[in-house]
């Protein structure tokens, strides 16, 4: 039986069907889950897709926090399930509690959507075992509001335990204090981070590559990294 | 009907780039005297009945739990505005 992964659309979700698709082309089942719903439908991981979702009214993420659904979404988090919040997702996350720190306006003020380089800086979680150890992975980013800040003390415990997932190499597109891009709680099983992998995951619609255009498929390996762990853990 | 207004603003050690962005247009326009803008947020609540301390530990709390988020945002003020009719 096929490992059962379910993406949550809240109002104003963009990216929810693309994050469908990743999960398809890594080899689970995508199981669409509604934001007004109390049903996990019995999936084994879950996805918080980007967008702006409620027009990023309040704070971004912060209403859809408060979404029905989120009442499981945590219960199942704190149980050891797979979470990854991709962007406002991961907004989401911070709001909810489930991982610290928050997200604020870019320092520059504006948008930005690039091809970023990130460095991966913990592969025992559950959505980056199929990394290797500070390997640098392509995949995009596009945001308003990804700054992430938190005070110094949750900084250094972060770094110290060794819970900076991601880090952004060459350029630091929005402001996020020592170049965090993501980051996991302290079981490892949820992770957070600004840039998209599920962007990244079909030849022929990622970032260029030294090979070819648009060849890019980094982001694969966030979703089959899950679908193993919840193998293991079955 | 009395109206509870909650101010919330960015914590003073964090960047406010819409902030900085508008003192930076002043300072295009000539405005010299001015030497830094910060943007918040008012929050307009209103009640039906009155503005009892009940009401209020209820707003405090909400505004600290929702309006606000504690790791980028300080709720800097709380007060209460009659109906002006």
């Amino acid at each position: 039986m096929s490992t059962r992964i379910g993406v949550i659309t809240f109002p104003g979700s963009l990216d929810d069907r693309d994050a469908q698709r990743a999960v398809r082309l890594a080899g689970a089942e995508p199981v669409a889950l509604w934001h007004g719903s109390h049903d996990l439908e019995g999936v084994d991981a879950l996805v918080l897709p980007g967008g702006f979702s409620y027009g990023d009214y309040l704070r971004c993420g912060a209403i859809a926090s408060l979404s029905p659904i989120m009442t499981e979404v945590i219960d199942a988090a704190n149980a050891g399930m797979p979470v990854l919040g991709i962007c406002n997702g991961f907004q989401m996350l911070t709001e909810a509690h489930l991982l610290e720190g928050g997200l604020i306006r870019n320092d520059h003020g504006s948008f930005i959507c690039r091809d970023q380089v990130l460095r991966v800086e913990n592969t025992d979680t559950a959505w980056t075992t199929d990394f290797t150890g500070e390997q640098e992975i392509t995949i995009p980013l596009k945001n308003g509001e990804g700054g992430f800040v938190a005070s110094d003390d949750v900084l250094d415990r972060l770094e110290g335990e060794g819970r900076v997932v991601f880090r952004y190499v060459d350029v630091n597109p929005n402001g996020s204090l020592r170049d965090i891009a993501g980051i996991c709680n302290e079981r490892g099983n949820v992770v957070g981070l600004m840039p998209h992998p599920e962007h990244a995951t079909e030849p022929g619609f990622g970032p260029d590559t030294a090979l070819a255009m648009r060849s890019g498929v980094d982001g694969l390996a966030f979703f089959t990294s899950a679908i193993q762990r919840t193998l293991a853990s079955a | 009907m009395p109206t509870i207004v909650v101010d919330v603003m960015p914590k003073a050690e964090l960047l406010d780039p819409q902030g900085k962005a508008v003192a930076g247009a002043l300072a295009r326009l000539g405005r010299s005297t001015f030497t830094g803008v910060r943007i918040g947020k008012r929050f307009e609540i209103t009640v039906d009945g009155a503005a009892d301390e009940a009401t209020l530990a209820e707003v405090r709390q909400v505004a600290e739990d929702i309006l606000s988020n504690g790791v980028i945002e300080d709720v800097v003020g709380i007060h209460v505005v009659e109906d002006r009719g």
